[in-house]
């Protein structure tokens, strides 16, 4: 599990008894913040009616994500968009950055990952609860359900409600440690079996390799959906 | 199908790293010694990020793509304008063909006609000179016919007459030798 350790770069940093030194994990999420707004910094400085190949790729995300937002979540979450944006995008560098071999990957864990859903959970909750007052608890009250089981499905509906944070960032982060680690035990393999055996884990490796650049899309395109799907909950009671 | 394949996953990694945390001492995951450094500095980039992106780059982004949505239905409207004026000078020709069409036509019935009149006229003015020709020679030579045997019985009673002196040197009277002739000729006849 040595990829996953964190260890310090530079000097130490307290304030009080808390340890805000900077790591290699900082170090990866201050290149994947940067990377993304290098990008998108280029992709729209200049422009041109007929885009380049970086504005190209900046605006195919743009377009990506705000037809993303609208599929799911309606005209209503517009205001949202550049956050669900940025977090799509940090997720992805992130996960993209982990793929490269010796670095270290963010999102696998589970701190961060909580971190980021458990700010979501409480945004949208409260956005839920300004838009609609207290009526936003009727989303834990589905329409056309027997009052007798009423109670028991009040009961379900809270508890998905609040684990919603838990599995949003557990799947993350789940994903991405787990890829990570299949990927380290099939390289294991390949030394330990030597020049006569190791040829298929490395195979494996190789194929596992596209497989978690997929996993690190998809699960970043999952982070920023499941997003906005909460936020249609907030913004468009349906129950 | 995803679901299935990363429960797997997970399951392989719980295996792992129960394996391994035997060896290492658990999951560095699990280990809260930098939580607070990564929470700290995930707000710091991302927030930095997020700030810049939303104030900065997206409505860069964003302006790009309409003003080129813009031109892109500026360009199609005047495409669209063209094309109508074109369908009109099309139109415009059309009917300047038809009319000049029309016209020559009309140009060319007017010249037969007239033609045709003239044609007519002459032919007309023509037919009566003829007639008028024919009918003179026709009443010349009736006339002709009329007065030739009266001529022949002149003639032929002078002949008459002057033979008869010849031969026998005696005056004949005329009426009679015309009597005579008479006679003859319907004798002949």
């Amino acid at each position: 599990m040595y990829q996953f350790n964190v260890y310090r770069i530079g000097p130490e940093i307290k304030i009080g008894e808390v340890d805000l030194s900077f790591t290699n994990a900082s170090l990866f999420m201050v290149i994947s913040s940067l990377a993304v707004l290098v990008i998108f910094n280029l992709g729209s400085k200049k422009n041109s009616l007929i885009p380049n190949k970086i504005q190209l790729i900046a605006e195919l995300s743009y377009t990506f994500v705000s037809k993303m937002i609208s599929d799911t979540a309606g005209s209503k979450a517009k205001p949202y968009f550049s956050f669900i944006f940025s977090l799509f995008m940090f997720v992805l560098f992130c996960n993209m950055f982990g793929m490269i071999p010796y670095a270290f990957t963010v999102t696998s864990h589970i701190i961060v990952t909580f971190v980021l859903a458990a700010f979501i959970f409480f945004g949208v909750t409260i956005i839920g609860f300004i838009k609609h007052g207290l009526g936003y608890l009727k989303l834990f009250v589905p329409s056309g359900v027997p009052v007798v089981l009423l109670p028991l499905i009040v009961v379900i509906e809270v508890i998905s409600y609040l684990s919603r944070p838990v599995s949003l960032s557990v799947r993350l982060f789940a994903n991405m440690m787990a890829g990570h680690t299949m990927m380290k035990v099939f390289g294991g393999f390949v030394i330990s079996l030597g020049i006569v055996g190791g040829w298929l884990p490395l195979g494996f490796s190789v194929a596992l390799t596209g497989l978690e650049i997929l996993v690190a899309f998809l699960q970043a395109y999952v982070f920023a959906i499941l997003t906005c799907i909460y936020l249609n909950d907030a913004l468009n009671l349906h129950h | 199908m995803f679901l299935r394949f990363s429960q797997i996953l997970l399951i392989y990694f719980l295996l792992f790293s129960y394996v391994e945390s035997a060896e290492s001492g658990g999951m560095p995951q699990l280990n809260p010694e930098f939580w607070f450094s990564q929470i700290f500095w995930l707000i710091i980039t991302f927030g930095i990020m997020f700030i810049l992106l939303s104030k900065l780059v997206l409505p860069k982004i964003s302006e790009n793509l309409e003003v080129r949505k813009a031109q892109i239905s500026e360009n199609i409207e005047a495409a669209e304008k063209q094309r109508e004026e074109s369908d009109k000078k099309l139109k415009e020709y059309d009917e300047l063909i038809l009319n000049s069409k029309n016209e020559a036509k009309d140009h060319f019935n007017k010249a037969r006609e007239k033609i045709l009149k003239d044609v007519d006229k002459k032919r007309e003015s023509l037919e009566k000179e003829i007639n008028e020709e024919i009918n003179k020679a026709e009443k010349e030579i009736l006339e002709l016919k009329n007065r030739s045997p009266e001529k022949i019985k002149k003639i032929a009673a002078e002949t008459s007459s002057d033979l008869i002196k010849k031969l026998i040197g005696v005056e004949v009277n005329n009426s009679s030798i015309s009597a005579i002739v008479e006679d003859v000729t319907r004798k002949t006849n």
